[in-house]
């Protein structure tokens, strides 16, 4: 029942997210726009970080920032519509009353906006790491370490969205309370990356934000099932 | 627990809304294939009630125990045995009949035909449409249709009549008479109690 359940939800909701349109393309068009318009705000003689590095490095080094920060910024983008259409439609009710386990439907909800939000992010990584003239290691590197990271965040911004389902116009808040959660991932994430730009070993960092990762995942959908819970009373 | 001997045991319950008193004191029990109806004003809580019986509220005290386990601490398997129908539909707008259908079969384990069970239930003329499309009474067949499958024990309905016109409501009906016929139980908060009133049913005034 429990794996079942979890492929329903996981198919009801790309099915959703696929005819919503807007659900999937917001994020990425954020994301497109931030880190697409970034360097052109950019005056390239300031770059140079120090005398002795150019101004490829400095665009280089701002550009894992930029990236990393777009990608933090656009997976918020539509979180607050996670439990929200749910509770708005009935469903949540009806979801949290089927015989099957709530903590597989989490999952299954976690997973389709995993799916639609994060992954597109990721297989655009390349481009916009051309835009900053990173390297292929850097670019490789960026993506992997946002393939690692992105489940974190996305658990991290859910707990947000299913503690504040009773709160309207929740963005700002679920903001205010998830971003300072987020600030190690995007310390070690931005760190791997700047380490892989300079061809040194990116493990540690990269072993951190596996843990926070595999942290998130295992106990926080526990605490969005029971937020969830708590929400509908 | 077994579902052949399930019955419904309201104690001394007590419900608030925020720092309101809705309903205190109501004790009723409810035995295979009976009907309890739940009338009153507007905001005298009979959507508390159902919500609480279901599971989804906590009562401010007393006990509501279902097979003789308090509602609030069923296994997930047990819950199966609750069937709850709210004002909101619980469908999405987006999908088609039948994805909604199917998905309800899915998640409550219900391995049919799913051509067949729109059959039974009288919604496969307007399958592929989606809810979008369809007239609020329609939604409501189909939600009142979404009820019927896993075959719960004890159905709850909150203005079940609402938005339909008197062939649906003929139909929800037969599906009432069958559900209990089958000694199954329900509650049913209406303000058409006369309609839905037969021998037996418990009615409850709150």
């Amino acid at each position: 029942m429990a794996g079942s359940a979890f492929l329903s939800i996981l198919r009801r909701d790309l099915r959703l997210a696929f005819r919503r349109v807007s659900e999937w393309a917001n994020p990425l068009l954020f994301f497109t726009a931030v880190a697409g318009m970034f360097p052109l705000a950019l005056s390239p003689d300031r770059l140079a970080m120090s005398p002795g590095e150019g101004e490829l490095y400095g665009l280089q080094s701002l550009g894992i920032g930029v990236l990393w920060m777009a990608a933090l910024l656009s997976s918020l983008m539509g979180l607050d519509r996670l439990f929200l259409n749910d509770a708005d439609d009935g469903s949540m009710e009806q979801l949290v009353l089927s015989p099957a386990p709530l903590l597989s439907i989490v999952y299954g909800k976690l997973a389709a906006h995993w799916l639609v939000s994060a992954l597109p992010l990721i297989l655009l990584v390349p481009v916009f790491g051309l835009v900053y003239q990173l390297t292929a290691d850097a670019i490789a590197m960026l993506a992997f370490a946002l393939f690692l990271a992105t489940p974190a965040l996305t658990v991290l911004v859910a707990i947000g969205a299913a503690l504040t389902v009773n709160v309207r116009s929740a963005a700002a808040v679920i903001g205010l309370v998830v971003l300072p959660l987020c600030a190690p991932i995007l310390i070690y994430g931005a760190r791997a990356t700047a380490l892989a730009l300079d061809a040194e070993s990116a493990a540690q960092p990269l072993y951190l934000i596996a843990s926070f990762t595999f942290l998130a995942v295992s106990l926080g959908p526990i605490a969005i099932a029971a937020a969830v819970r708590v929400g509908l009373e | 627990m077994t579902a052949s001997v399930l019955s419904l045991e309201l104690s001394e319950l007590e419900l608030k809304r925020g720092d309101r008193l809705l309903v205190s004191g109501l004790s009723f029990s409810l035995r295979p294939g009976q009907l309890a109806l739940v009338t009153g004003p507007n905001g005298c809580g009979k959507t508390t009630l159902l919500r609480t019986i279901a599971g989804l509220a906590r009562p401010a005290a007393g006990s509501i125990r279902l097979g003789g386990q308090l509602v609030t601490k069923l296994e997930p398997i047990d819950r199966g045995h609750i069937a709850y129908q709210a004002h909101l539909e619980g469908l999405k707008k987006d999908l088609t009949v039948r994805e909604n259908i199917l998905f309800f079969m899915e998640i409550r384990g219900v391995s049919d035909s799913e051509h067949e069970v729109m059959q039974e239930l009288g919604i496969e003329a307007y399958a592929d449409r989606s809810l979008r499309q369809l007239s609020a009474g329609q939604k409501r067949r189909v939600a009142l249709a979404v009820l019927k499958l896993g075959g719960a024990k004890l159905w709850l309905l909150d203005e079940p009549l609402t938005n339909l016109d008197p062939e649906g409501r003929e139909l929800v009906s037969g599906w009432l008479n069958q559900h209990l016929a089958d000694q199954g139980m329900a509650i049913v908060a209406t303000h058409l109690a006369a309609e839905l009133k037969r021998p037996g049913s418990l009615l409850v005034e709150l």
